[in-house]
């Protein structure tokens, strides 16, 4: 049956992976050789059949606790393992009835958050499909059966805490600010201006915290333009907001008109303000409707408005359910590559990066000051700020870094984690869901993709980040914005992701990472460059994947073990030299022999 | 002004030359008149850029309106002052070489960030190719690490050109034939996929009909095999001495027995000398090897065609065999004493110890040479990009065009049909026979790409090329045909070695540490195909080559002229540039003495076998084994085409031997099979993309890392001669800053091709990024959140 062997089992949530154990190790009876973090409480057990797309069907044993799903396959040669943390789970189906003949037919089908379905067949006998399937539904989404996130059960603990990460306070002075043109304001400090954004904004000098009050009237969920990022040396900045309430009488408002050239005016130069709306231009035009709208000529003399033709969440959503259709649980055989172009989803990939460089194009020129946004300023919006910083400013490519950036420009900033992700919620039709951060993070990969030396961080660090986007283990990405999270009290009782991530530094940083200060990079929003993240969204297919570890770096890291040994030995040298004890010639062996074989072929 | 001396004396004396080249004046009468004076707008290839400007090198004649225009920021005045810079050029010809037409005050338009810019110099033809000599190149003093001493930055072989194509009053026109009208523009895309555009607008209407006539002339018309350039400059060039070379060129006896003995196959085959002097056949090499129990006879009989010809042995015995098909008969007669010929032939090699055999006919499996073709000319088109424009109109919809062109397909058959048969040769320990009518195209492909497949020998750089000398040149791949370098027949011409080289390309960058060639390697061997200098791609068969070294009649020294191999990269680079053909991530296969040989072998046998042959059952595999061998004797003789191509059990046993393989550690000196599914099948981006600014990344691509493992083995390199110094000499030395040789930061992901094309750091942006969302309209003009905001008001 499970004819594969195994051998990978580096996927960051080490799911799916089959290993092949010691055959002695049979006393897998109780609890033992399943995993548990602190905090962790088994729930129930079940025999049941895994119905592998790849290896056919496999007998198991499944284990549900309060934060996963462990399948440990009977036979032990191979093993096969299912390790899923519950939050990963979108929705849970009774497949088969009473009436199913069928081998395997009866029993659960799981959809899951991470581009795979699970399968388990069950005996008819013995009410044990309804048993799990209530146990999984009421573990799989607490939110909606009165249960906590398991992170706040989660009693791990970490050498690093990563809620130290990011404090905006040292961040803002990162960039040189607060100066002469810009403030640092608490008017937020208790969510009263505006719930969404977190307490602390930096914001044009030259306004006051009255003003502010008055512009937060005329934007869409009083989300008025504050600063994410200036230039440090053409103090250009990159702004963001939601939309203005412009609606279809085409309302104007004196304070919002005033508020934006104030900002125009700030970087000292004469040229107009830019607007990038994220928005096709229909679609702005069509929020008028409701109430919204964008910056018309008439009343912003002094502003350039662009859109961006940056699709909603509703279509990205789409994307992403079409790509699944072609990866899995085949991979699409014939026209891969139109099939690929009818998912639609490197295409937006595409636009979302094009609209980024033209972001940090327009601040890096120097020439204006730029503002984004699109409707509510949490998607699109987030997507755009933080791409530009992360093109522009070579902090953000470090691990701490980019770190900073996804709490400052995804987390405090309100992008809607919870209702996006659907966090511990059984509605997995919810309209609200989409998968924006996953469009983002696929951004940042073409970017290290296309420069592999630029970033700290390497591929799994993207991965672990996207695992622990769903898994609820950490509190770093629960709940909607800061004001319900300090309400929840997550940073007291939960724990951040970035702990276990820079508890663990060397896993997630990459080798080739050259360090550059200051230099702008663009990546080409070519489709001639833009590939399919196969490492994330084809990962689960055994068929597909890519060789782990990576054979180039792996050659890196062995020259640089290699350098670092001579390094170490040449200065041992240099002391027994200084001692003037010449018989160092045992310590030399070793070295020319390691050189042997990398001496190969330069 | 000594350039334009130095030329046109170098032309002077070449004269008495030239009439040993036909006149071409005379076959092209020059029209009455030449339709280009007039115009005053500057605007070149229709490009729509307002910002258009020449850059420092624009230069122009004082023979055209001196009107500035609305797309020049320069005005001709100040054109005309920087005239006598343009012409400090050199012209540097090869033995043999004779300069044939040239003209002044060219310019050539380069694209950058959406504005054009010109350089302004001399376009001339030779007999070996068609070269733009501007100032440009040669005030700039940063010299390309990447350069090839044949062929300049501006040169293009005549057999490179592919296409040449004359811009009248902004529309395109294919240039071929004789001219009655003569273009204000010249478009000139090149085998290479460069794309020059060169503006003829200030040249002189006498030069411009001089050159655009011979070029057209020189590169677009038949010309005969003994008016290659090769021969000129053969018989020029000083007699090569022979340089060592570990390439196996297979050209006498003692290669093909050291092939034999090397993957021992010498218990079961035999080389033959039977075709020394070309009496068998003039399509098979002086020497090959058949099974031991084929008679000689039976190798006459039909110019050996109907023969098995060994190719090579695995390490478990069993042979990959190809075969030269008889053509299909209309005469019963005929076609009856061949089947009882192949009968006979089959008998002789079924018998022990050739147990089974499994036969391919490539020509029903595989796409025909004009399918491959048509896939290729579709393909390449995608690349010969004019202008940004196009870059970006065809970047929408561009994995459609992709699919389309079928060419990436055509390389997936391939791949996986070198899978079926290592899957024969390897899992089921069983003989394979390629059929095609000349076993000299496809065959080479399937044979090539087994054989780097299987084994790793083939992919070491002196490996890969006695490899192609066994498969390609003796195996008498008809390279004049193919690529058609004598413009005698479209029909023949299909790019069979290229789509070789891309499936092995496949394996390079899904297997980087496995060889010890790089992209680039292949990429440089890609463009060695058009470079007449060589005569590794030149002939048509082995046969043709020596009958046509022997001149008849040719010049007095002819006798022992000698022709220069492609595999002598010292011809084409430096020592400084060929480090970039070797791959820094290969590592050799450690070498073994006799006494550990034989248990090593076992142990590499048993990491290439699969689980599947040790596992599973055996009564299901002798089942399958015998069913096989009986259905093969029902039907010997027959003309066997696809065995059991249709059975369910070859299905089977591919996605097992595929799946079961790829769930193993890669050994990377064992067998390697290709990802063949669609993400794992990409476009050889280096070859492809590399002239084409806007696919630029800047210090960006694969080269990126490259350059960092490359550094480091230097950085590790001058530790270690570091440390040998502290041993020898104990002088106390403070630790050095070591050397950063290469700045990898701003170097183009199209290194070392297009080194520093796009000078600026502003990033390209898509122009055209319109899309339709067809079946999704309706979600696209939804609200990302419905709330009415204008109540929250």
């Amino acid at each position: 049956m499970a004819s594969s062997s195994p051998k990978y089992n580096s996927n960051s949530l080490e799911s799916s992976s089959i290993k092949r154990i010691p055959k002695d190790g049979t006393k897998w009876e109780q609890n033992e050789e399943i995993p548990r973090l602190p905090g962790e409480t088994s729930i129930t057990d079940k025999e049941v059949i895994y119905v592998c797309p790849f290896n056919g069907a496999v007998k198991g044993r499944l284990y549900v606790t309060n934060y996963r799903l462990y399948l440990r396959s009977v036979e032990l040669d191979p093993v096969v393992i299912l390790d899923v943390p519950l939050g990963v789970i979108a929705r849970i189906e009774k497949m088969g009835g009473a009436s199913s003949r069928g081998e395997n037919s009866y029993g659960l089908d799981i959809t899951c958050k991470d581009m795979r379905n699970l399968r388990f067949a069950l005996k008819q006998e013995g009410h044990s499909r309804r048993d799990i399937f209530e146990i999984l539904t009421k573990y799989a989404f607490p939110q909606s059966h009165n249960l906590p996130f398991f992170a706040f059960v989660n009693e791990e603990k970490f050498a690093e805490n990563g809620w130290m990460v990011y404090n905006p306070m040292p961040e803002y002075r990162r960039q040189g600010l607060p100066n002469e043109q810009w403030r640092v304001t608490f008017i937020n400090e208790h969510y009263g201006l505006c719930d969404t954004y977190p307490s602390l904004l930096v914001v044009p000098y030259n306004a006051t915290d009255d003003d502010l009050k008055k512009v937060s009237a005329f934007r869409s969920r009083n989300r008025i333009p504050v600063l994410s990022w200036i230039h440090p040396e053409n103090q250009a900045v990159v702004m963001r907001s939601s939309q203005p309430l412009v609606g279809m009488s085409g309302k104007r408002n004196k304070d919002d008109e005033r508020y934006l050239d104030i900002i125009r005016d700030a970087n000292g130069q004469i040229s107009k303000l830019t607007i990038y709306d994220a928005r096709p231009s229909v679609n702005a035009v069509a929020n008028k409707a409701t109430g919204g709208g964008y910056e018309g000529d008439d009343a912003y003399p002094n502003a350039e408005l662009f859109f961006l033709d940056i699709h909603n969440i509703h279509v990205m959503r789409e994307s992403l359910k079409k790509l699944k259709d072609i990866v899995y649980p085949n991979v699409e055989e014939s026209h891969w590559l139109s099939s690929l172009e009818s998912t639609h989803w490197l295409e937006h990939i595409k636009l979302v990066l094009t609209g980024a460089i033209q972001v940090a194009d327009k601040v890096s020129s120097g020439k204006s000051s730029v503002l984004v946004h699109c409707s509510d300023g949490w998607d699109r919006t987030a997507q755009l700020t933080s791409l530009a910083m992360l093109m522009l400013d070579s902090y953000y490519r470090t691990i701490v870094g980019f770190e900073v950036l996804v709490q400052k420009e995804w987390i405090s900033f309100g992008h809607k984690f919870a209702s996006r992700i659907g966090h511990g919620d059984k509605n997995h039709a919810d309209a609200d869901r989409s998968p924006i951060f996953l469009q983002f993070i696929d951004c940042v990969w073409q970017m290290s993709k296309q420069f592999p030396t630029a970033f700290e961080f390497n591929e799994q660090f993207l991965i672990t980040i996207l695992d622990h986007l769903y898994s609820c283990r950490f509190g770093t990405f629960l709940y909607n914005c800061e004001s319900v999270r300090e309400k929840e009290k997550v940073t007291e009782r939960t724990l951040s992701l970035w702990s276990l991530i820079n508890s663990e530094k060397a896993k997630h940083t990459n080798p080739f990472y050259t360090k550059e200060l200051n230099r702008a990079l663009y990546p080409v929003a070519s489709m001639r460059h833009l590939e399919l993240w196969v490492n994330y969204y084809i990962r689960w297919n055994p068929r597909i994947r890519q060789q782990q570890p990576n054979p180039v770096e792996q050659r890196y890291m062995e020259l640089l073990a290699l350098r670092d040994d001579y390094m170490r030995r040449l200065e041992e040298l240099q002391i027994t030299n200084n001692s003037k004890i010449s018989n160092s010639s045992a310590s030399s062996a070793s070295p020319s022999q390691m050189m042997s074989h990398v001496q190969t072929h330069f | 002004m000594g350039g334009v001396n130095y030329v046109s004396r170098r032309r002077a004396a070449l004269q008495p030359e030239e009439s040993d080249e036909e006149s071409w004046e005379e076959l092209v009468p020059l029209p009455p008149s030449c339709p280009l004076a007039g115009t005053a707008a500057w605007s070149w290839g229709g490009r729509e850029a307002p910002g258009a400007m020449l850059g420092k090198g624009a230069g122009g004649s004082g023979a055209k309106p001196a009107k500035p225009s609305f797309v020049s920021y320069v005005s001709p005045e100040e054109i005309h002052k920087k005239e006598p810079i343009e012409k400090e050029v050199n012209l540097h010809l090869l033995p043999g070489e004779l300069l044939l037409c040239e003209a002044n005050t060219v310019l050539k338009c380069v694209q950058e960030d959406g504005s054009n810019r010109g350089a302004c110099g001399k376009l001339i033809c030779t007999n070996f190719k068609i070269a733009f000599l501007g100032d440009e190149s040669a005030s700039d003093d940063n010299e390309p690490e990447f350069k090839n001493k044949i062929i300049g930055e501006n040169d293009i072989t005549l057999h490179c050109i592919d296409h040449i194509y004359g811009v009248y009053d902004e529309k395109k026109k294919s240039l071929s034939g004789q001219l009655k009208k003569y273009p204000e523009k010249l478009i000139i895309y090149c085998k290479d996929l460069r794309v020059f555009h060169f503006c003829l607008r200030y040249t002189k209407e006498e030069e411009v009909k001089r050159i655009v006539s011979g070029i057209v002339h020189h590169s677009q018309t038949p010309k005969l095999l003994k008016r290659l350039f090769l021969f000129s400059y053969a018989t020029a060039a000083p007699t090569n001495t022979d340089i060592q070379n570990q390439t196996v060129m297979f050209d006498a006896i003692k290669d093909w027995r050291e092939e034999l003995e090397r993957t021992k196959g010498n218990m079961k085959y035999k080389v033959l000398s039977a075709n020394e002097a070309y009496k068998v056949s003039e399509k098979l090499p002086l020497y090959f090897v058949v099974p031991m129990s084929l008679s000689e006879e039976s190798i006459l009989q039909y110019q050996g065609r109907g023969i098995p010809i060994w190719c090579w042995s695995c390490h478990n015995g069993a042979s990959l065999l190809k075969m030269s098909a008889f053509p299909k008969e209309q005469e019963d007669n005929t076609s009856q004493m061949h089947k009882i010929f192949l009968d006979g032939i089959y008998k002789t090699i079924n018998k022990p110890p050739y147990e089974v055999l499994k036969t391919d006919d490539l020509s029903s499996s595989l796409p025909s040479l004009q399918d491959i073709q048509a896939a290729y000319i579709r393909f390449k088109q995608l690349f010969l990009i004019d202008n940004s424009t196009d870059f970006w109109d065809t970047d929408v919809k561009w994995f459609s065009l992709l699919e389309s062109t079928n060419w990436l397909e055509i390389v997936r058959r391939c791949l996986k049909k070198a899978i079926e048969v290592a899957e024969y040769l390897e899992g089921q320990n069983t003989n394979v026979l390629l059929v095609e009518e000349n076993a000299s195209d496809l065959c080479c492909v399937i044979s090539s790409l087994v054989q780097v497949m299987m084994d790793s020998h083939y992919r070491t750089k002196f490996g890969f090329q006695s490899l192609i000398q066994k498969e390609w040149v003796m195996g008498g791949h008809c390279f004049l045909d193919r690529c058609n370098h004598l413009r005698q027949n479209d029909k023949e011409e299909a790019p069979v070695f290229l789509l070789f080289l891309d499936c092995v390309w496949q394996l390079v960058q899904q297997y980087p540490p496995a060889f010890e060639f790089t992209e680039t390697y292949l990429t440089v061997l890609s463009d060695s195909l058009y470079i007449p200098i060589f005569s590794t791609f030149f002939f048509n068969s082995q046969h043709q080559k020596d009958t046509n070294m022997s001149g008849e009649g040719h010049r007095a020294q002819s006798s022992h002229f000698r022709f220069l191999s492609v595999w002598d990269w010292s011809v084409q680079f430096e020592s400084k540039a060929q480090v970039l053909l070797n791959n820094p991530l290969y590592v050799e296969k450690p070498k073994l003495d006799k006494s550990q040989r034989k248990t090593t072998r076992f142990k590499h046998q048993r990491q290439l076998s699969l689980p599947l042959t040790q596992t599973k059952t055996s009564p299901k595999r002798g089942f399958f084994r015998e069913e096989t061998d009986h259905f093969i004797k029902n039907i010997l003789g027959k003309r066997i085409s696809k065995l059991i191509n249709s059975s369910d059990e070859l299905h089977n046993n591919f996605t097992e031997f595929y799946d079961s393989w790829h769930c193993k550690p890669v050994d990377f000196h064992g067998l390697l099979l290709p990802h063949i599914d669609g993400p794992g099948i990409k476009v050889w981006a280096q070859r492809y993309l590399r002239w084409i600014p806007e696919a630029q990344l800047l210090g960006g691509g694969t080269v990126a890392t490259a350059t960092k493992i490359l550094d480091m083995i230097e950085e590790v390199q001058s530790l270690q001669k570091k440390m040998d110094e502290k041993h020898s000499l104990t002088v106390p030395q403070g630790r050095e800053a070591l050397p950063m040789l290469r700045n990898s930061a701003r170097l183009s992901s199209l290194f070392p091709f297009a080194l520093l094309q796009r000078h600026s750091l502003k990033p390209v942006l898509p122009t055209s990024t319109w899309k339709d969302l067809e079946d999704e309209d309706d979600l696209a003009k939804r609200d990302d959140e419905f709330v009415d905001l204008s109540e929250v008001i």
